[in-house]
């Protein structure tokens, strides 16, 4: 019997994220060795889309996936003979988790999601390896699918992971949150989230990794209430997420801002975005996601884009800059400038980066825009082509070719 | 876990601090020490400059033969090692973090985990 279809998918994707890390958390515990516990998962997983697909989905996925994860794992100690004895205790411990899922544990479940994601994103990782390493951990993605959103070989990233589990291992990095330089630590995790978002948020093919990361932050605030960033960060994703419907034209083409009808974004999640922002600002201790969801709040409240209070968004714009130094914030603000004070003066601002910004599609395309305002067509038709060269998402590409009339 | 903190430091940049200077830092480096001694093992030494080095390596017919200099041609040199002994990634993390030289330029602290057999 076959039993394919999104149906199938959307659960495994929903259980997956439930499920994963937990799991991991509790065999990492098991067996004191983040390693086996990752692979037994992965193992796990891997039966589980091709068991899930063919019989549909199991009536308790998450014991599905621990009976399933801890199988694997005592298969994998047995095949390390100097490690027998682990292997026997951890078939010998009793398999109470493949009862139904105690909701009593959900606290002690977030923390220890909380915990894998400060040690996948450790700083001594490479950014690529933790964000694959956290995808795969964290959010349940298999080997494969990870691939295929960073556009590398399947085996490219299984070598990746495999390098970082070894380094975790080796060099003693702990699965725990830190004791000291939490904002700091806390800042690599978040950046993580963020750059899984924007991994999912062009592309409608990958939209799910987008709510995988919506969902992480949230795992985050409930993890770290205290933490006015992670309040930040699940703000700013909120608010990005509540324009998803508007963001593609009926050709696929990605639909700026401008454009975008604002009838089709998600009100509600604009209001729930605005309250976690309201969260974060109790705390008075502003940070770079906080100050972009802010900008990103501006926007959403905006009737019209011509009704857009760009004094605010400047201004916060340039409390940004005091927290992110970043061309590519310098390249948004004059975005900005260009609405308060005209595209002559934010031409001139762009320009300024070129040394920096000079492979970046997006720095072309700005500038493209302020020439075309200043009626230097010519010049505007050339830094359309430029950034068409560059951009690599198809939504972008179809946006630039519209635009060049191709 | 142990780890062994490696000094490395830049001797044509090194050679442009003034004597004071130095010793100030010297002063500090010790203190440093003193601090934290209960993370450092016996091990570890400061290493005489990197023109004072003697490389065996394997020559061209495959027998060891003595060469002038340090093995590697970089610019950057060991300048001295530490074996510590700390709870774990974080804790080495912060110790290096903290090596007074680190405001000078070219300076770096290169932590490793040391290789631990074991015996069962």
């Amino acid at each position: 019997m076959t039993v394919p279809g999104p149906d199938t998918d959307t659960v495994l994707a929903d259980a997956v994220r439930h499920e994963v890390g937990p799991v991991v958390a509790a065999l990492h515990r098991l067996t004191g060795d983040f390693d086996v516990a990752e692979e037994a998962v992965q193992d796990a997983l891997v039966s589980a889309v091709a068991a899930w697909r063919r019989d549909g989905p199991p009536p308790n996925p998450g014991a599905w996936l621990t009976l399933a994860a801890r199988r694997k794992a005592v298969d994998r100690l047995r095949r390390e003979a100097a490690r027998g004895r682990l292997a026997a205790a951890v078939a010998a411990t009793r398999v109470e988790a493949a009862g139904p899922p105690d909701r009593s544990t959900d606290w002690s479940d977030t923390d220890e999601r909380v915990a894998m994601l400060f040690g996948c994103c450790h700083p001594a990782l490479a950014v690529e390896a933790r964000l694959a390493l956290t995808l795969r951990s964290v959010a349940g993605l298999t080997t494969e699918q990870v691939a295929r959103t960073f556009l590398v070989p399947e085996a490219t990233l299984a070598q990746r992971i495999v390098r970082a589990k070894r380094k975790i291992v080796a060099t003693g990095i702990r699965m725990e949150v830190p004791d000291t330089r939490v904002p700091e630590r806390l800042d690599d995790v978040l950046t993580v989230v963020y750059l899984t978002y924007n991994a999912g948020f062009v592309d409608a093919a990958s939209r799910g990794l987008a709510q995988d990361a919506v969902w992480l932050a949230e795992v985050l605030t409930t993890g770290l209430p205290r933490e006015p960033e992670a309040w930040g960060l699940l703000a700013l994703l909120t608010l990005q997420q509540s324009r998803a419907a508007a963001r593609f034209g009926p050709n696929g083409a990605l639909v700026l801002l401008a454009d975008q009808d604002r009838a089709r974004w998600d009100h509600p999640a604009i209001a729930r975005a605005e309250r976690y922002l309201e969260r974060a600002a109790v705390w008075r201790r502003p940070g770079r996601f906080q100050l972009q969801a802010a900008i990103a709040a501006c926007h959403a409240s905006a009737p019209t884009y011509a009704e857009t209070d760009w004094l605010q968004i400047l201004t916060l714009y340039d409390l940004l800059l005091r927290h992110d130094r970043s061309p590519v914030v310098r390249l948004n603000r004059a975005v900005a400038l260009a609405e308060c004070m005209g595209p002559e003066p934010a031409l001139r601002e762009v320009d300024a980066l070129a040394g920096q910004l000079d492979a970046y599609h997006l720095w072309h395309a700005t500038r493209a825009d302020l020439l075309r305002r200043l009626g230097r067509m010519e010049a505007a038709t050339d830094a359309n082509r430029r950034a068409l060269d560059l951009a690599a998402i198809p939504a972008e590409r179809a946006l630039l070719r519209d635009r060049l009339g191709t | 876990m142990k780890y062994v903190l490696m000094y490395s430091n830049r001797p044509d940049l090194d050679a442009a601090v003034p004597e004071e200077r130095r010793a100030e830092v010297y002063g500090q480096i010790f203190q440093w020490f003193e601090t934290h001694a209960s993370a450092f093992t016996d091990a570890g030494a400061e290493l005489q400059g990197p023109e004072t080095a003697t490389t065996v390596r394997t020559g061209d017919n495959g027998s060891p033969v003595v060469v002038d200099g340090p093995f590697s041609e970089a610019k950057e040199a060991i300048g001295g090692f530490s074996v510590i002994d700390v709870e774990n990634l974080d804790a080495a993390l912060d110790l290096a973090r903290s090596w007074p030289s680190l405001g000078f330029p070219g300076i770096a602290v290169e932590v490793r985990p040391i290789v631990e057999h074991r015996m069962d």
